[in-house]
């Protein structure tokens, strides 16, 4: 079966807009260091790493709200690295974003139902308010939300409506940045089992970026870790947690606080 | 005795009936580390600003006693109680980028305290800066006094916010979910310090946070929060084996561990907080 997402020898850098001179341009930064991976289809993948490693980075450019230096990005088969808006306008709404801030990714002056109608009225969907409502429930919200402001609403919540406007499109893949950093562990557990229950009932491929290695456990079946813009660690999610090959790895694991007074911490 | 011992604190927001604080008993002494733990929105970092005075100004406080050192802060008149508290309190913030100011460099944001609310010899206090940058594991403290916030990374700025929350030697130190913004490996250099820290000084710490794993690793006591309301009081290892009350105990079963991947992630059942709700619906009924 061809992977839905297939990346080969990806690198991506930016302008270092801190070190530039008054004159002449900026030296570049690389973030991206040769990365390969594929993603194949109703796969769940965890994307680990400090600050700084690159996760958020390598997320935005296999949904090319980036676009790579070099080295190629597939979606279904058809190679987006370099394409044009217009080319990548009819993929758009089979790949989707979930943002790690529901505050800040959902506008505060429309209502959730307007808020996840626009990317429906974007793409030319019919039948736009029943897509709403069937978004709504999927998640777990009664339809009378979408009369509401994202203020009205909790955390866990908010972050529902994230994943609503996302799903509302039926994607393909979808890209999920962070988005339980900011819950409480029990809006967290919902969210968790929010997103297992989709996978399975809307055949999405999904990416989950965190820095939770607890999270990802729970979660992905496959684990990359990143560190410095380079993988340095892919593997299925039980031999990345049992056996980890990297040191790196093995300090990401020792650093977690588990919630028990007995494991030794250093 | 206990250095900071809190009785009874109630607090509202000013003109509504919303209850924020509801009847909070805790203590603190030196040397202990005493977490504030609960979901957002319970109360844990209303407590440790109502005890530095720096409650929003839409919330009042009803009833109850402060009680730092045997002096009730809320009897002392404003300008005692604000002298008690510079002199005996201070706060790690928990985000390293807005606590400090971006225009200003590193080494007047830690020593303007001290010269000009404690009155240090300008000599005095940079040494002390510079002393306590050492203390903090950076390299090279004079080239990081001279930078701008913006020049350091996110554990840096932890570091030198933990550095001037140390500075003038407090009794009492509040921090507030200290290492939410940083990542795990960071996390860890950045709660050993703080533990190191607060041996080695004997200060009394007030922990603020909703991570159940940091609080097994730093803390020696805590307080479970709902709604204001402290549900469970409890020392570190009894709470972690077998959690008093049920609220508490769904609390952890919702904390992801990734040594028990088989492990069914529960939210907080409906039923728990129902329970809760009523219990708290009564005894409000009942205060005054």
């Amino acid at each position: 079966m061809t992977p839905l997402i297939e990346v080969a020898d990806l690198r991506l850098s930016l302008a270092d807009m801190t070190r530039k001179p008054v004159f002449g341009t900026a030296p570049r930064l690389e973030i991206l260091k040769g990365i390969s991976f594929a993603i194949p289809k109703g796969d769940i993948i965890g994307i680990v790493g400090g600050s700084g490693s690159g996760k958020s980075t390598l997320g935005r450019a296999l949904l090319r709200l980036l676009e790579p230096t070099s080295g190629t990005i597939r979606f279904d088969g058809q190679d987006i690295t370099h394409a044009p808006e217009s080319t990548l306008r009819p993929l758009r709404k089979r790949m989707q974003m979930i943002f790690q801030d529901p505050m800040s990714s959902l506008n505060p002056r429309r209502r959730v139902g307007a808020i996840i109608a626009a990317p429906l009225h974007l793409h030319g969907f019919p039948d736009i308010q029943s897509r709403v409502g069937d978004a709504l429930a999927h998640v777990g919200l009664p339809d009378h939300f979408r009369h509401r402001y994202p203020h009205e609403l909790s955390g866990g919540q908010r972050q529902r409506i994230g994943i609503a406007r996302a799903i509302a499109l039926r994607p393909d893949f979808i890209l999920a940045d962070e988005i339980v950093s900011g819950l409480d562990v029990s809006s967290q557990a919902q969210v968790l089992h929010l997103l297992e229950n989709l996978v399975a009932d809307l055949g999405l491929t999904l990416a989950f970026i965190s820095h939770d290695l607890s999270v990802i456990r729970r979660l992905c079946r496959r684990v990359l870790v990143l560190q410095h813009g380079r993988i340095i660690e892919q593997a299925d999610t039980a031999t990345l947690f049992t056996a980890p090959q990297a040191q790196y790895t093995s300090d990401l694991l020792d650093a977690i606080p588990l919630p028990d007074p007995d494991q030794p911490w250093g | 005795m206990s250095f900071l011992q809190i009785r009874n604190l109630s607090a509202k927001l000013k003109g509504e009936p919303t209850r924020v604080l509801r009847d909070v008993s805790l203590q603190v002494a030196a040397g202990q580390v005493h977490a504030l733990v609960g979901e957002s929105g319970a109360g844990k970092s209303m407590i440790g600003k109502a005890i530095l005075g720096i409650l929003p100004r839409a919330v009042e406080i009803t009833s109850g006693q402060i009680m730092l050192d045997g002096t009730d802060l809320l009897a002392l008149p404003a300008a005692a109680r604000r002298t008690k508290i510079g002199a005996t309190c201070a706060l790690i913030p928990q985000d390293p980028l807005t606590a400090l100011n971006p225009s200003r460099r590193i080494g007047p944001q830690i020593t303007d305290r001290l010269v000009d609310i404690l009155h240090w010899p300008r000599a005095k206090a940079d040494a002390r800066a510079r002393d306590l940058l050492a203390e903090v594991q950076i390299e090279n403290p004079d080239r990081v006094l001279r930078a701008y916030p913006h020049e350091l990374s996110g554990g840096m700025r932890q570091r030198i916010l933990i550095a001037a929350a140390f500075a003038a030697e407090p009794r009492l130190i509040v921090a507030d979910e200290p290492t939410t913004a940083l990542d795990v490996t960071v996390q860890k250099q950045i709660l050993r310090l703080i533990a190191a820290m607060q041996a080695r000084h004997g200060t009394a710490l007030l922990f603020v946070t909703h991570d159940l794993g940091v609080v097994s690793k730093v803390c020696t006591s805590l307080s479970v929060l709902y709604a204001g309301k402290v549900v469970e009081d409890s020392a570190v290892k009894p709470f972690f084996r077998a959690p008093a009350h049920p609220y508490s105990a769904a609390l952890l079963a919702a904390t992801p561990k990734y040594t028990d991947p088989a492990a069914t992630l529960q939210p907080v059942p409906d039923a728990v907080l129902a329970a809760l709700n009523t219990e708290i619906a009564q005894s409000d009924r009942g205060a005054p």
